[in-house]
């Protein structure tokens, strides 16, 4: 019971280890990136899961409602979202770069143009 | 306006960036930049003699008192570290039009310093915040600010660089991020203050031991600890030099600062200290560090990778003086914090000076260089014997205080270890001393001149600020002890 208690957790640190995998072990930057926003995005989802009380509803003020959800987390974690994309941007960004100066966006394919440079 | 100084700090260079925009001529962008950096200074200066004078000075942004809204707090901990901050970008930016002609192309040159506002935005922001998840906000905007810095830089093995550090800063991002977010779940606070009272009752969990391992982990890659220092190197060797000065004098530093703060006052001594090896673990670390990156440091052809490296075995020091879990240790830190930032910000604006005339800072260019610049190489020359730690400069005096701080503990292996970090750091400065003053000049050395006054001035301003906190250690002495003597008094 307790594991499907935790359903939630469960597939956060799932995604963020597949996240993490695809970061460290892909050799193309672009899947590096996905990878890197796959395990962004597990830690909003983690975010939004810790709001949740069991019961509660939207924080709107109504009548005869007296247990809300914690919205806070899920205005922290909108933060979080718009700092990932500008991460994600500035980092594609840098890649369209990389690929106009070294004609590859394969790191192994990097590393042996600075080698013979 | 005097009570609204500690958001002002922050404030000011966040609406210049934008402003900057508007401006269009490059000349004009840099000497806007220029005055809203200044302004700043003059800030933080005013905030370091208020706090000096009357305490902590506790700011609650929009009027909304903490722990519900985000509170400002200033005390003897962060306020030196804002100077710091402000002053080294002031500086910087004096000389900054002039090394990066050569260095960035000119329809870039507005950008960069839109980018360098708001990186010293993140930083100040960082420092002056006592809200936890404030800090991650900033650090986002100093961290995506130094990202299009750093890819400025003219090789393009900058862009590479960057991408790096963009991959490496995220996933520390991260993880500091969850470590906030598992605090916020267990105290329902993100005040610092607040979060210091609340995480004692429910300091035996599995949550509150998680959150702090993520956090520290995560600063530690943002600090560069020894082994996560792998994006340091690059970055700070192909960046536009001026980049380099301002990055390896604050932005580590910051993050340390970070660490400390977290550590002693968020979390507590008691806490970090007995639920956590974490003396043994820094203090390994701290030493790998030390011995690792000199040693790299010595191989090196390109000085601003070999300052680089000895960046990373100077935050071993760092670190060193955290895991003494002394009063006198955590002053030794805080010492070497301003003052490896005064001795790398000359070292760095030196090197930027060599790249101007020569385009590279290799080695191997540089046979009698010091004939050919010698107002830039001695200052190198000083700022290369403050590194070392000899007496008169800023660095013998944070030796002498992490040496001390490791007698008192009745550690003498590590006093020994610090002792003979140094020796490896007389090593590399040696060699570049060698070349530049004592090889004769070849044909490979460049025919150049003495770099101009707009990089000189600012250069010698710094090596100036070396000898006189060398010699004149009162201020900077009795802030840092005053700040450590805060951290250890919040216990009793």
């Amino acid at each position: 019971m307790e594991f499907l208690g935790l359903f939630n957790y469960w597939v956060v640190v799932i995604l963020m280890m597949i996240g993490f995998y695809i970061v460290i072990c892909s050799n193309n930057l672009i899947k590096k990136l996905i990878g890197l926003t796959i395990f962004q995005t597990s830690v909003f989802i983690m975010y939004i899961s810790m709001g949740k009380i069991e019961g509660g509803t939207a924080p709107i003020l109504a009548e005869g409602v007296t247990l809300y959800s914690n919205p806070l987390t899920h205005v922290l974690i909108l933060t979080a979202i718009v700092v990932g994309i500008a991460t994600t941007a500035l980092g594609l960004a840098i890649v369209v770069r990389i690929k106009e100066s070294y004609g590859t966006v394969e790191e192994d394919e990097i590393h042996a143009k600075d080698k013979k440079a | 306006m005097i009570v609204h100084l500690s958001v002002l700090q922050v404030i000011i260079p966040l609406m210049a960036a934008p402003a900057c925009l508007l401006l269009r001529k490059r000349e004009l962008v840099w000497a806007f930049a220029t005055l809203a950096t200044f302004l700043t200074f003059a800030v933080s200066v005013l905030l370091l003699s208020q706090v000096m004078q009357s305490g902590a000075i506790s700011y609650e942004m929009g009027g909304w008192e903490a722990p519900w809204g985000i509170e400002y707090r200033i005390d003897m901990l962060n306020a030196p570290l804002l100077v710091l901050i402000s002053g080294i970008s002031a500086i910087a930016l004096l000389a900054a039009r002039t090394s990066i002609e050569n260095e960035i192309p000119e329809n870039r040159h507005s950008f960069f310093y839109i980018a360098w506002l708001l990186c010293m935005a993140g930083l100040l922001g960082i420092t002056a915040t006592g809200d936890a998840f404030n800090v991650f906000v900033f650090l986002e905007i100093s961290s995506l600010a130094t990202y299009t810095l750093i890819a400025l830089g003219k090789d393009r093995r900058a862009l590479w660089a960057s991408f790096q550090y963009l991959v490496a800063g995220t996933i520390g991002a991260t993880f500091i991020l969850i470590g906030i977010g598992l605090m916020y779940v267990m105290t329902g606070t993100l005040n610092m203050a607040d979060l210091a009272q609340r995480l004692p009752e429910v300091e035996n969990t599995k949550t509150v031991f998680t959150a702090f391992a993520f956090f520290i982990v995560g600063v530690c890659m943002k600090l560069a600890l020894f082994p996560l220092h792998l994006w340091l190197p690059n970055a700070y060797a192909f960046a536009p030099s001026i980049v380099t000065t301002f990055l390896a004098a604050t932005a580590t530093k910051v993050a340390v600062y970070v660490m400390i703060r977290f550590i002693f006052d968020v979390f507590g001594f008691e806490f970090s200290f007995t639920h956590f090896p974490l003396q043994e673990i820094l203090m390994t670390l701290g030493i790998a560090g030390i011995f690792v990156a000199s040693i790299v440091a010595i191989y090196q052809d390109n000085l601003k990778r070999m300052l680089a490296y000895s960046s990373v075995a100077q935050i071993g020091y760092l670190i060193l003086g955290i895991s003494f879990a002394s009063q006198t240790g955590i002053m030794a830190t805080l010492l070497h914090m301003l003052n490896h930032g005064l001795m790398k910000g000359a070292l760095f604006l030196s090197m930027a000076a060599v790249v101007y005339r020569l385009g590279v800072a290799n080695l191997s260019q540089m046979h009698g260089i010091a004939s050919r610049m010698p107002l830039t190489m001695a200052a190198f020359l000083i700022g290369g014997l403050s590194l070392i730690g000899v007496p008169l400069t800023v660095g013998f005096i944070s030796k002498w205080y992490l040496v001390s701080a490791a007698l008192e503990n009745g550690w003498w292996p590590v006093a020994a270890a610090i002792l003979l970090g140094s020796l490896l750091s007389v090593i590399y400065i040696w060699r570049v001393i060698e070349v530049a003053y004592f090889k004769s000049v070849t044909e490979s050395t460049p025919d150049v001149k003495e770099a101009p006054f707009s990089i000189l001035i600012p250069l010698w301003i710094l090596v100036l600020a070396n000898l006189y906190f060398g010699i004149d250690t009162s201020l900077t002495v009795s802030v840092t002890q005053m700040a450590a003597a805060d951290l250890f008094g919040g216990l009793r």
